[in-house]
């Protein structure tokens, strides 16, 4: 064979994958599937993974998940990119469907957030159940604390914590401070990484692998209350928006199957999502 | 560490395993980086050698550029894709984004940079041999380019390995287009990212080494196919 054969084999080949790999998604845009919006603690956590495929089963629909920071998600679903959104930030979901990106919003579920630290605890953080208490401490004693700084829900929880307790910690950036500008899984990383404190949520946190020396230090703070809410985009702002599929979704995920399965999932024995849906949304 | 030797074991009981949702991301990134691979060459090999032997104001800015584009952030492609993809954006109703075509996209405009720049260079280099050549038997362009673009097939292979290796090992963009769909959009460097923001150091790690063993086994076939002729290629660089 010469090197003309050759390259032809290898060509053919390859065009050969390259048309299979675009007829792929053809075949399955066949089927009905819809994009939901979502955040890296519902991918990260398991929990989309384990209750999927109960809603795809019993519909037919697909559900293609971005898991991304709610700040993003909520851009790339007010762009239009995407059915449905489910994410953790109530006041800038209200803000969302009140600039007429979405319809409506439900509740779907609740967990909490906690802060985690070394165990060594240079803060003297271990057992209190005041955030905000806690992270005066934690600036007072300029240990490090590892930020999200991605503007997702947990930094913008985060934010409303350390305001609440009126210290900026952006004053501090780069030394204790450290704004890390990724995920709740890389920050733990980083955390675990440099022996830092930082606030997680705590299905994440539970299905976490890499925790090395950090645990939960303080917890149990009402305002600590994660609230996950869900949204269908709205259809009349973008068009291409899948009505039907995506509220099948929403009824499926805040009604009596959906919340079942919420509850059901856990990690290591422990209930990570606890649903709160007021009843099955009924329009 | 315990992390380094698990996860040769970890990718070696995976690989053992012909782990289907392994072997379905291994494909995916396979077909994605072939199939840019392939668009970039078709648009890349004739810029690149277009711009090595022709003569034009402005071609040695574009040749610049060319250079500075290898430099592109893929970051930065993923965010000019998404751009142009995105329901809000001008291509939004051909409904590309969060497929695995999107992707391709993405590293096609990644990757043609580097293609043009280092065909150039490769071409411009030949032709020193044969310009005279040309010029004295009266060849016209489209004859001589494919002319040198045959004699420089060897070079051209690692320049085309280049474009693939730039490809299948960046995350930044395909991560953006494709949104890291998990059945849809998800290949190996996005499910070395989101294992290793799960803390499942082990797994992303040995998700690298499968990775860097398809790299191997390309640049292997590379050279199988090379090898013959390699003889020729060495006696013409020497």
């Amino acid at each position: 064979m010469n090197f003309f054969n050759r390259l032809l084999t290898a060509a053919t080949l390859g065009a050969g994958l390259a048309t299979a790999g675009i007829a792929v998604p053809q075949s399955l845009a066949a089927d009905q599937f819809i994009v939901v919006q979502s955040t890296t603690s519902t991918q990260n956590s398991g929990l989309l993974d384990a209750i999927l495929p109960q809603f795809s089963e019993t519909s037919g629909i697909e559900v293609r998940v971005v898991a991304v920071g709610t700040g993003q998600a909520l851009k790339n679903a007010a762009n239009g990119d995407g059915d449905v959104l489910l994410v953790h930030a109530k006041p800038a979901e209200e803000k969302f469907i009140a600039d007429g990106n979405g319809v409506e919003r439900f509740d779907v579920m609740y967990n909490d957030f906690v802060i985690v630290g070394p165990e060594a605890d240079p803060a003297g953080i271990k057992g209190m159940n005041d955030a905000k208490a806690a992270l005066t401490k934690i600036a007072e004693s300029k240990a490090s604390f590892a930020s999200r700084g991605d503007d997702s829900g947990t930094h913008k929880k985060e934010k409303a914590l350390w305001q609440m307790a009126g210290i900026t910690p952006t004053d501090a950036s780069g030394s204790w401070y450290r704004e890390t500008g990724s995920g709740m899984g890389a920050t733990l990383n980083v955390a675990a990484g440099m022996d830092a404190y930082t606030i997680t949520d705590r299905a994440t946190w539970l299905a976490f692998e890499n925790k090395a020396n950090l645990k939960v230090l303080t917890e149990g703070d009402d305002n600590l209350f994660n609230q996950y809410g869900v949204i269908l985009v709205n259809p009349e702002k973008h068009p291409n928006v899948k009505t039907e599929a995506g509220q099948a979704f929403i009824d499926w995920l805040t009604g009596e199957n959906g919340q079942k399965a919420i509850a059901a999932y856990k990690v290591g024995g422990e209930q990570l999502f606890f649903p709160n849906a007021q009843s099955s949304a009924s329009n | 560490m315990q992390d380094f030797t698990g996860s040769f074991r970890l990718a070696g009981r995976l690989i053992a395993a012909a782990d289907p949702a392994l072997v379905e991301i291994v494909l995916l990134s396979i077909q994605v980086t072939l199939s840019a691979l392939v668009v970039s060459a078709l648009i890349g090999l004739p810029l690149g050698a277009t711009l090595a032997i022709s003569r034009f104001p402005g071609r040695h800015g574009l040749v610049i550029l060319c250079n500075a584009l290898m430099g592109l952030p893929p970051v930065v492609v993923g965010l000019l894709v998404y751009m142009m993809l995105s329901n809000a954006g001008p291509l939004g109703v051909l409904q590309l984004l969060y497929t695995p075509t999107a992707m391709v996209i993405a590293q096609t405009v990644l990757i043609t940079p580097i293609l043009i720049a280092l065909t150039r260079q490769v071409i411009a280099d030949l032709n020193h041999e044969y310009a005279e050549t040309f010029h004295s038997l009266g060849v016209p362009a489209h004859t001589a380019i494919a002319a040198l673009l045959w004699d420089g097939r060897f070079s051209l292979l690692t320049v085309l390995l280049a474009g693939f290796g730039r490809a299948i090992a960046e995350v930044g963009a395909v991560m953006i287009v494709g949104g890291n769909i998990n059945h849809v959009t998800r290949v190996m460097t996005t499910a070395i990212a989101l294992e290793t923001s799960k803390g499942e150091l082990a797994l992303a790690l040995a998700l690298g080494l499968i990775l860097l063993a398809i790299a191997l086994g390309v640049n292997a076939l590379t050279s199988m196919i090379n090898a013959p002729d390699g003889k020729r290629s060495h006696v013409r660089s020497a």
